[in-house]
């Protein structure tokens, strides 16, 4: 627990909240930006546990929920030791306000149907392929590290929800409708993962992000073709949501931090 | 139909411990009561998801949320290896399904009380897979080969479990004063159905005989109730809290735990769907089952065109040979 009053640190983050996690450069941001987007989509996958259409699958999304809040708790980790001052993976995950947040808007999106769940964990799993697979190179060693063990839980991921898209996609008449609509709730989401914000410039990362784009389009497409879901229109330029890597999130986020958060607010300086 | 000598030869086996194994012939009533029961175990361990996955988003830490996270899914994988268990005997796993939904078929009445503090959690690790684990231990030496089989798998991640809930508790009982009440009315809470959940008395348990007889049941009712009391009075000091029972007393004659009398009452009623949470959680299990409908129909849709995909090609191939 901490109470935070630092003066080392730049104007990357705005004091927002009561509660201001000192940020002191763009790497800690870029790694709260992974842990957060991680954690998001952990969250947001665990509410099917015990819902699932099927007891494997149930088993099968806890799987990638736990696998994801392992990522997530490691690059927390890491930035809470660069932080110092007395951070913890809780006080980064529990005591940040919603425009502290840097995760992009794709995770947060609801869960809607199995298909859309399904579509969203697709859509970023092939993204984070591609980006732990030039994190895995960071001379950052924590962050090679970490990125090289979850490299081989998304290499699963990405397969899953592949397999799914194209079930779904070549199913039913019904799945494949659903499949439709989903790529129209999440295809705009899709643009922000490859524009990068300030924490995200090759200095910091070791790489060029909008260099990832074109591989990730060349993959998802042709999983979406044999899928039967493909369409010319997703090559051309469609108006695309951002700001969540920048805390300017959708409505869902408070609401989830609410839920996420509660007890740590509640009962503060309480160990569990 | 078995023959009287084919009875006589099942009874010798059981009494020889020798495991029952699914082609084996067996008297329908065994088929049966090993159906019921073992469905009835795996129906719990489903809805069993339900009252703890009630505090996965809101978990107070992030280790905490990755414990009770991986602890739901274990109890999801033993719904599973007890339904493939119960499919050894010849029924389906979309049956058993449907008998749990018409209501047909039972679950653990435990699962029918709401979790409503973080508390809880820790509770029903501690008190409800103490209890469950009890209840296991003695059938792992069940007579049905399949199920016994299943159970040691089981088991070991229940004593995890179990001990996952005590320290959640045990860091409790360390916390805040908050904290610490939060505990103890959890504990207050669960601890009496937790003592339901070995069924009625010896007295008035309909199943009992012909199950300890064929070794389908190890241990009655009273006996891993008394157990279960003798644990949890022990391990209940170490946390500094209280078992809310004025008639808890060791009793120096008989080396047990003396304790009072359940609300058979409310026991009765639970059982028969007038619990707090009866109603939620077979509706829960049912809108799962419901809206899953459209996935599980893509799959089989897409599996079958492979299918024929695969046929055709095979057939084409064969042709151009
Ligand atoms: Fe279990
Ligand atoms: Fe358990």
């Amino acid at each position: 627990m901490q109470d935070s009053k630092t003066t080392n640190n730049e104007k990357s983050s705005k004091p927002l909240g009561s509660l201001q996690i000192p940020i002191s450069g763009g790497r800690e941001a870029f790694l709260l930006h992974l842990a957060d987007n991680a954690l998001l989509l952990a969250q947001r996958n665990s509410e099917w546990c015990g819902h699932g259409p099927v007891l494997e699958q149930d088993i099968a999304i806890t799987n990638i929920s736990l696998d994801l809040l392992g990522q997530a708790r490691n690059f927390y980790h890491y930035a809470a030791q660069l932080t110092g001052d007395g951070a913890t993976e809780n006080t980064l995950a529990y005591l940040r306000s919603e425009r502290e947040f840097k995760n992009c808007l794709l995770v947060e999106q609801p869960n809607g149907d199995w298909g859309q769940t399904i579509l969203r964990q697709f859509l970023f799993s092939h993204y984070q392929y591609l980006l732990y697979g030039q994190l895995q190179y960071s001379n950052d060693e924590p962050v090679a590290a970490i990125a090289a063990k979850a490299l081989k839980e998304v290499t699963y991921h990405v397969r899953w929800s592949s397999e799914w898209v194209i079930r779904l996609g070549d199913g039913t008449k019904e799945s494949h409708e659903r499949m439709l609509k989903a790529i129209d709730q999440l295809w705009t989401f899709t643009g922000e993962l490859f524009v990068p914000v300030a924490y995200e410039k090759e200095t910091i990362i070791g790489f060029d992000l909008p260099s990832l784009q074109q591989p990730w389009f060349e993959k998802v497409s042709a999983v979406l073709k044999e899928a039967t879901l493909w369409s010319p229109n997703f090559g051309e330029a469609v108006f695309m949501q951002t700001g969540g890597k920048q805390g300017i999130h959708s409505e869902h986020l408070g609401y989830i931090l609410a839920e996420l958060q509660y007890l740590q607010r509640a009962y503060p300086g309480a160990e569990w | 139909m078995l023959t009287h000598d084919t009875a006589f030869l099942f009874q010798q086996k059981i009494d020889n411990e020798i495991k029952i194994e699914p082609k084996d012939p067996m008297p329908q009533a065994y088929r049966k009561t090993n159906i019921r029961q073992i469905s009835q175990h795996a129906h719990s361990e489903i809805v069993g998801m339900l009252p703890e996955a009630n505090w996965i988003s809101r978990a107070p830490s992030l280790k905490r949320k990755a414990i009770l996270l991986a602890k739901v899914q274990d109890e999801a994988g033993h719904g599973l290896y007890l339904y493939a268990a119960a499919e050894t005997l010849g029924i389906h796993r979309d049956e058993m399904i449907n008998d749990l939904h018409s209501g047909t078929a039972k679950y653990s009445s435990i699962f029918n009380y709401p979790t409503l503090t973080w508390a809880d959690i820790g509770a029903i690790g501690w008190l409800v897979d103490g209890a469950a684990i009890l209840n296991q231990v003695a059938l792992c030496r069940t007579s049905y080969g399949p199920y016994a089989r299943a159970l040691v798998r089981i088991c070991k991640e229940e004593s995890f479990h179990q001990r996952q809930g005590f320290d959640a508790l045990l860091v409790l009982s360390k916390g805040t004063l908050q904290q610490k009440e939060m505990c103890q009315d959890a504990i207050n809470r669960w601890w009496w159905p937790s003592l339901m959940m070995f069924g009625p008395r010896d007295s008035e348990s309909t199943n009992n005989d012909q199950s300890i007889k064929w070794k389908i049941k190890r241990k009655t009712n009273d006996e891993l109730r008394q157990s279960f009391v003798n644990m949890a009075a022990e391990q209940v000091k170490v946390l500094g809290m209280t078992l809310p029972d004025a008639a808890l007393k060791w009793n120096e004659e008989s080396k047990q735990y003396n304790f009072g009398e359940i609300n058979w009452e409310e026991f009765w009623n639970v059982v028969k769907g007038k619990g707090p949470c009866n109603k939620q959680r077979l509706e829960a299990r049912k809108k799962a089952h419901e809206e899953g409908t459209w996935v599980r129909e893509a799959a089989i849709a897409y599996a079958e065109k492979k299918r024929l995909f695969t046929d055709t090609f095979k057939k084409g191939a064969l042709e151009i040979a």
